[in-house]
């Protein structure tokens, strides 16, 4: 069950590891799912994998949904650097995702309510070992991480497109409870989003940024609206800027090759993000869900890192045990404040809970601002 | 360049080697400003600087202190004019890491206070790529005497839930009793205690606060920061070649303190000595840290009399009431004409004088400080009290308990913050760092 829309990130995924298969050997290229694709059986609370030992090369997983939560699949290396993913699986459908995978040990997750660590299971896949050398670590990277912000932009685009047509039926509730999911995909890669000059401050800029003469607008002022008067009734034209804004950055962003090191600067951007802007409440001040964007800016920083992981095992592993150990620790502290699918409201934490979030943060930015220079050497 | 910005890779450890743009005589001779109540030297800075050496105040406020030595420097050290003050909480349970932290600091400290970056590569000296290791505020400026001095506080060795996280709850000295509440205690938990407190002092604020904001970066992970204070005009003396300075209240403070010249008497009241306690204290010293906010403007309304008679000093020369000069010791059996003592009963300086306190002194070294207004239009200003001591049990503890009872001072005080810390002593060599008698 092949559709056409798959064939774009597929197609992505084999780029990055066309280099990979060659190290391995001509004749390893069969495939897996020659006798059809696994099938994934997830529920809100089950991820059923039919098949957990498997031949190096592509493979196909069937996911079906059955629970009642929207539900992700992913496919990690270590570190849990994404090999391949297919987001937003509503209730009662089923999605494919082709991914190309070399020998090694992998997790495979679902995700019931899009959040949190998943429902893992192991992966085991044999074949001949793939080895890396150190430009190809880094070649990689680039397309490890492209593959990632495109899964973040295509559901960034249909979460954005659910949201501003709650916005624009005057559905309140339905867009208060869209808002921070449609934020997450933005928060994951906002220094992607960043990079692209005046379109960030129209889709993401907050009351003080906006400069005379030009409007507020964006995502903030439909928050602005939502909690304060809870009248979007005049915000349609608003609403429909906002979508031809994120159309037009996720073409822009879907054309990016990142570098190594913009990739590393990136990491260590999001962090800067949730220091200086969710940690004091800044970013959400109306909504106060800043700690789904401090969750979407660690998963998003953990992204790069995890694409550089290849890379930064041959360079400077301390620096990557160092860095899984700290990223386990701001993911426990964090986890402290789930509730349910979602996160606690930022005016629900106590100075000393942000200060500890705060700690942790610190603790993990520092040896995320080394991770640039040993890319760069 | 100065020679903060000349760091390149080459030094591989925190040296004793004297900082570039300083003769290696001139820092012999600088260094015995530091040393001269530890070693018993005696005389001024006119004994130091003899022999046609003609160092200028201002060379030797731009110098450096000793680093290694058998005390911590910080204490004795004449005082200087900028304090840069922070409590740390340490949020690692891993022993491991703490240690290798405090292996850092001190490298690092090393490097400081010989005006030097805090890391061996530099502030600018690094890849484009990298964060320096530096934080750059102090390139080009002198050492400025800048001193750190490091203390452990009793919930390193025993948490608020009674945890014993690095396992050195049996090496607590009992010195090291938390505070009582004296009588009218204000205090502000977020703004009391600490598990590790750092004093930067310097004669330049903007050393001080580089010395701090790098030891924190360097810490990140292990320690964070409870609370710092910024202070500023030394409210001690702690030698007697300096003039003895003024307080807040516009009175000279500190002119029965401890002085780095008394040898005897540091013994005696100053450091912790061999049978005290543990072993890994001999040679250190305890530090009490409150911070007292002043009641300025109700303080500027009293008639002068009346602030004279609070402090039992006359607020011109500084001397005991009924007294001529500054130095001269008070009498506290003298009466006036209305039968009445001299120096009343309620005076700070009564009430403190080690002749009240069974002789218990204190060598304190305490800063002014502003913190801006209160929202309410005053000065958020006062004293941050520093004062280091033997055992605190014998010194700080009951001399406060009396003052906080009677001190008719107390009407124009708040104390709102307090801290208790050990300060081991000094470092010996760059194999040494602090707290390795401690931790080992």
């Amino acid at each position: 069950m092949r559709t056409t829309r798959f064939i774009v990130p597929a197609a992505a995924g084999m780029l990055a590891v066309a280099g990979l298969a060659g190290c391995g050997g001509g004749d390893d290229k069969s495939d897996a799912t020659a006798g059809g694709p696994i099938v994934v059986k997830a529920t809100d609370s089950a991820c059923e994998v039919g098949t957990t030992e498997i031949q190096a090369g592509q493979v196909t997983f069937k996911v079906t949904n059955s629970g009642s939560k929207v539900n992700e699949f992913y496919v990690y290396a270590a570190g849990d650097r994404v090999m391949g993913e297919v987001e937003n699986i509503a209730p009662g459908l089923s999605r494919e995702l082709r991914v190309e995978l070399p020998a090694g040990t992998y997790e495979t997750a679902c995700k019931p309510g899009m959040s949190g660590r998943g429902i893992r299971g192991a992966l085991k896949v044999s074949g001949a070992a793939a080895s890396v050398a150190p430009d190809a670590a880094l070649t990689d990277a680039t397309a490890s991480y492209q593959r990632y912000v495109q899964s973040q932009t295509a559901a960034l685009l249909t979460k954005t497109e659910e949201f501003v047509a709650a916005v624009k039926a005057n559905d309140v509730a339905k867009a208060k409870a869209l808002y921070p999911v449609a934020r997450t995909y933005w928060e994951r890669i906002e220094p992607v989003a960043e990079s692209f000059g005046d379109l960030d401050p129209k889709i993401d800029g907050r009351e003080e940024v906006v400069e005379e003469g030009m409007e507020f607008t964006g995502f903030h002022r439909i928050e602005k609206d939502l909690w304060t008067t809870g009248d979007v009734s005049k915000d349609g034209a608003i609403a429909d800027q906002l979508l031809t804004d994120v159309k037009a950055i996720v073409a822009k962003a879907n054309a990016e090759k990142l570098t190594p090191l913009q990739l590393a600067n990136g990491a260590k951007a999001l962090l800067d993000e949730v220091a200086s802007g969710k940690i004091t409440g800044e970013e959400e001040r109306y909504s106060h869900t800043d700690l789904w964007d401090f969750n979407a800016n660690l998963e998003g920083s953990k992204a790069a890192i995890a694409a550089l992981r290849p890379a930064l095992e041959q360079r400077s592993p301390d620096l990557v045990k160092q860095l899984d150990t700290e990223f386990a620790n701001v993911e426990t502290t964090l986890g402290k404040h789930r509730a349910g699918d979602g996160w606690k409201l930022h005016t629900q934490l106590s100075k000393d809970e942000l200060k500890e979030l705060s700690d942790s943060i610190n603790a993990l930015a520092e040896p995320i601002s080394k991770v640039a220079a040993v890319v760069a050497r | 360049m100065s020679e903060r910005s000349e760091q390149g890779g080459g030094v591989s450890a925190p040296s004793t080697e004297e900082p570039r743009g300083l003769s290696r005589r001139r820092a012999i001779t600088l260094a015995g400003v530091g040393v001269a109540g530890v070693a018993g030297v005696a005389g001024g800075a006119g004994a130091l600087f003899g022999g046609g050496d003609q160092a200028s105040a201002t060379e030797v406020a731009a110098g450096a202190v000793p680093f290694f030595a058998e005390h911590q420097a910080g204490i004795t050290t004449p005082a200087q004019d900028r304090l840069h003050f922070v409590a740390f909480d340490v949020i690692t349970k891993d022993r491991a890491k703490l240690v290798t932290l405090l292996q850092d600091w001190t490298a690092a400290a090393a490097r400081m206070t010989a005006g030097k970056d805090a890391g061996l590569i530099g502030a600018v000296n690094g890849v484009p790529e990298a964060p320096p290791d530096d934080t750059g505020e102090a390139l080009g400026l002198p050492p400025s005497q800048l001193t750190i001095t490091v203390g452990f506080g009793p919930t390193l060795f025993r948490d608020a839930q009674g945890r014993d996280r690095f396992g050195i709850a049996d090496k607590r000295p009992a010195a090291l009793a938390d505070l009582p509440h004296f009588a009218g205690d204000a205090l502000k938990p977020e703004l009391s205690g600490g598990d590790i407190c750092v004093q930067a002092c310097a004669n330049d604020p903007q050393v001080a606060v580089h010395a701090i904001r790098n030891l924190a970066r360097i810490g990140m992970g292990v320690v964070s920061v409870r609370w710092s204070q910024l202070g500023f005009g030394r409210t001690s003396s702690t030698s007697r070649d300096q003039a003895t300075p003024r307080n807040l209240f516009g009175f000279k403070d500190g002119t029965a303190n401890l002085k780095a010249e008394d040898a005897g008497l540091l013994r005696d009241h100053l450091w912790a000595q061999p049978g005290d306690g543990p072993d890994w204290m001999t040679g250190g010293s305890y530090l009490v840290t409150r911070k007292i906010r002043m009641l300025i403007e109700t303080w500027d309304r009293s008639p002068l009399a009346e602030q004279e008679q609070i402090v039992g000093r006359t607020k011109g020369s500084g001397a005991p009431l009924g007294r001529r000069d500054e130095f001269d010791e008070p009498d506290f059996a003298a009466k006036g004409d209305d039968g009445e003592p001299v120096i009343a009963e309620t005076s700070h300086v009564r009430l403190a004088h080690p002749d009240q306190n069974n002789g218990a002194r204190l060598l304190r070294r305490g800063y002014n400080f502003v913190d801006g207004s209160d929202g309410l239009g005053r000065l958020d200003a006062g004293l941050f009290f520093i004062a280091y001591q033997r055992d605190p049990r014998k010194q700080f503890v009951p001399i406060q308990t009396r003052l906080a009872r009677n001190d008719a001072m107390n009407e124009y005080l708040r104390h709102v913050s307090s801290g208790l810390f050990a300060c081991p002593p000094g470092v010996r060599d760059a194999a040494d760092w602090w707290g390795r008698a401690l931790f080992s």
